[in-house]
């Protein structure tokens, strides 16, 4: 969470209030609109967009693990994808080998996308930027091929069909029913993430990302933080993983390419480093993406004509959003939006007044 | 005695790759994650120029190499030049950026069908016997003698030339070199430009070897680890990192497993970052600067 003040003023007369995470009554009506707004989307939206819809919430739940990782304890990672990966994989092998039921698999992934974070995290003990980023490729290519190799070994060589999860007599299935249970999961995630951040666990993080060194000086355990911040990472990004092969009902290693790595790194930078909001902007963003631009192409050159250049301009304009974003706006989607903010809460004047007034 | 010559040629094509790696990594700290991508543009750009100069092969593989450069220089000037100030983070993830921007337009502009340089220039490709029984193609030969040159080429360069002792300053001390009056920019837009002329160099060699699509881009990350085996900052070192790395696909591949072509290279270049994060030959402050 920023910790500017978001009302114009410091009103807090307890220690309770400091606990609140909504402050004002204007985030209270907003979030409240912005509640009722999700509650009906699903009885309103089409199949197609309840799809969207659905893709962005399971998408958020990734950028927001990785948001943690990345945003906050400052631990490079590009081998999200194998995390993903992983998840599907226990799931999906959990159910062909063992007949294993939904609330067995998605705990099981989430424990060994834990493992897994742990082994991720090693190398981050001693390695620093560059190098961590390298080990955490390496991993993803090693977990890709694991899964390649089940998928081979044993006859699946088009990929595991998953039957929908049941909770005992309910069975998840359809978009709306799936709608309701991926925004339960991506609130549960981002409400329990918010509240680590804002415990010691979250500013040892950032401290550890202002600076390694200082941060051990002032009494950080910095080897522990660190790889507790891959855990915790790697496990929801499993789980994700695990929500993602039972939504599709189909887990194969074709989708977790490396790309699917960028392409979380890149809801993180585009969205804004440092920010939960960014990581759902960039979610949002990012997974939206490709459908506006093939609706771009379609508008553009009528007909089924742009259908083999689909993929080409996507990669092509995916990586030129990418490198304006990094060029002209480091902040991100939350930079625009503080920007915006700042211009209404200060207007009409233009600048911040020097002294900062007392918190 | 063959898988002898085919660790020879994987280890001559991941060395050639490598070292552009080396070049900028030394020289600016930027790890440059489309040099795949770069590498491949390569074989692309002699595609056209093949088309140019029908007759002249050696003169359309001078004009692709040339464009590389030029690419390589203009990628510099364009686009890392603004990211210099910033966090080594945001410059990795602009070449990424730079690396799907790229696959993108290749694949617009060329089609992601597989192409044969070799046809559009005539040049065949034939397979020689070596003493001992292996066989290694013209091709092949010509990498093995091309990666050597290079090396050669670029030992002399950052030994004994203005230019390359210039470059080795500003990778040791980029404040003390400028202030030595070295134009930092142009020594980094060198850099680049040379990394993208050899990696350009390899591709346009693999895809005369062996056709030319998408897949190409995998070989350069491959390379990647060969880099860092030999330690990121150091020529010798991707000499060595390559012979390893090319040495350990090969005889596990031949063992093994076929499917573990893809992962060897990074098998290995964990192990190492295990035992010895700087590699063989790298510097080892870089990792502990705070």
């Amino acid at each position: 969470m920023s910790r500017r003040p978001r009302a114009s003023g410091y009103f807090r007369t307890g220690y309770g209030q400091d606990l609140s995470l909504v402050e004002t009554r204007t985030e209270r009506w907003s979030l409240t609109g912005l509640l009722i707004v999700l509650l009906a989307f699903p009885f309103l939206a089409s199949p197609f967009l309840l799809d969207l819809a659905n893709q962005v919430l399971l998408a958020s739940i990734g950028a927001i693990a990785l948001m943690l990782l990345t945003g906050y304890a400052g631990q490079i990672s590009l081998g999200h994808a194998g995390l993903l990966a992983a998840g599907a994989f226990t799931a999906g092998i959990l159910y062909k080998e063992l007949n294993a039921p939904f609330w067995v698999t998605l705990p099981a992934a989430a424990v060994v996308g834990a493992l897994l974070g742990l082994v991720f995290g090693l190398p981050s003990l001693r390695l620093r930027g560059l190098y961590l980023a390298v080990s955490t490729l390496a991993l993803h290519f090693v977990v890709v091929y694991c899964g390649g190799e089940y998928e081979a070994k044993r006859g699946f060589s088009t990929g595991i069909m998953i039957d929908a999860p049941t909770l005992g007599a309910w069975t998840i299935a359809g978009g709306r029913t799936w709608y309701f249970v991926l925004g339960v999961a991506a609130v549960a995630t981002l409400y329990v993430c918010v509240n680590l951040l804002r415990s010691g666990t979250g500013r040892a993080w950032v401290a550890l990302r202002a600076n390694e060194t200082v941060a051990g000086a002032l009494g950080i355990g910095v080897a522990a933080h660190k790889l507790l911040a891959f855990v915790i990472s790697s496990a929801l990004t499993a789980a994700a993983g695990a929500l993602f092969a039972y939504y599709r009902g189909f887990v194969s290693v074709e989708v977790f390419s490396l790309f699917l790595s960028i392409q979380y790194v890149a809801m993180i930078i585009i969205g804004g480093i440092g920010s939960m909001l960014g990581a759902i902007l960039g979610a949002v963003f990012v997974t939206l993406f490709p459908y506006g631009i093939e609706a771009g192409l379609r508008a553009l050159t009528g007909t089924q004509r742009y259908a083999g250049m689909l993929f080409a301009v996507n990669y092509a304009a995916f990586g030129a959003v990418m490198i304006l974003v990094l060029v002209l706006e480091p902040l991100g989607l939350v930079g625009i939006w503080r920007r915006i903010q700042t211009y209404f809460l200060l207007w009409p004047f233009k600048h911040r007044p020097m002294a900062r007034p007392h918190r | 005695m063959q898988l002898a010559v085919n660790i020879l040629v994987l280890a001559a094509i991941y060395a050639l790759i490598a070292c552009g790696y080396v070049l900028v990594y030394r020289v600016s700290r930027v790890m440059n994650l489309a040099h795949g991508e770069l590498m491949m543009l390569g074989p692309y750009l002699l595609l056209v120029t093949a088309a140019q100069f029908q007759s002249h092969w050696l003169l359309a593989i001078a004009a692709a190499v040339s464009l590389s450069l030029l690419t390589g220089v203009l990628v510099y000037v364009l686009l890392m030049r603004k990211m210099t100030g910033e966090m080594v983070l945001a410059a990795v993830l602009t070449t990424l950026a730079l690396g799907i921007l790229l696959r993108g337009v290749m694949v617009l502009v060329w089609s992601a069908q597989q192409q044969y340089p070799a046809s559009a220039l005539s040049v065949v490709n034939f397979a020689m016997a070596l003493p001992g029984g292996a066989r290694i193609s013209l091709i092949s030969a010509l990498l093995v003698l091309t990666t050597a040159l290079v090396y050669g080429g670029l030992f002399a360069f950052l030994r004994c030339s203005r230019w390359g002792i210039r470059m080795r300053a500003a990778g040791q001390n980029p404040l003390l070199a400028a202030q030595r009056g070295i134009n930092l920019h142009a020594v980094y837009a060198l850099a680049w430009g040379l990394s993208t002329l050899t990696a350009a160099l390899a591709g346009i060699l693999i895809a005369l070897d062996s056709g030319l699509d998408q897949t190409m881009a995998i070989i350069g990350l491959k390379a990647f680890p060969a880099a860092l085996v030999g330690g990121l900052d150091s020529l010798v070192g991707a000499l060595l990192g390559s012979l390893i790395v090319a040495a350990a696909e090969v005889l596990l591949i031949h063992y093994v497993d076929p499917l573990l072509s893809e992962v060897v290279p990074f098998l290995v270049l964990i192990a190492m970052l295990v035992v010895r994060p700087w590699g063989l030959f790298g510097t080892r402050e870089e990792l502990d600067r705070v």
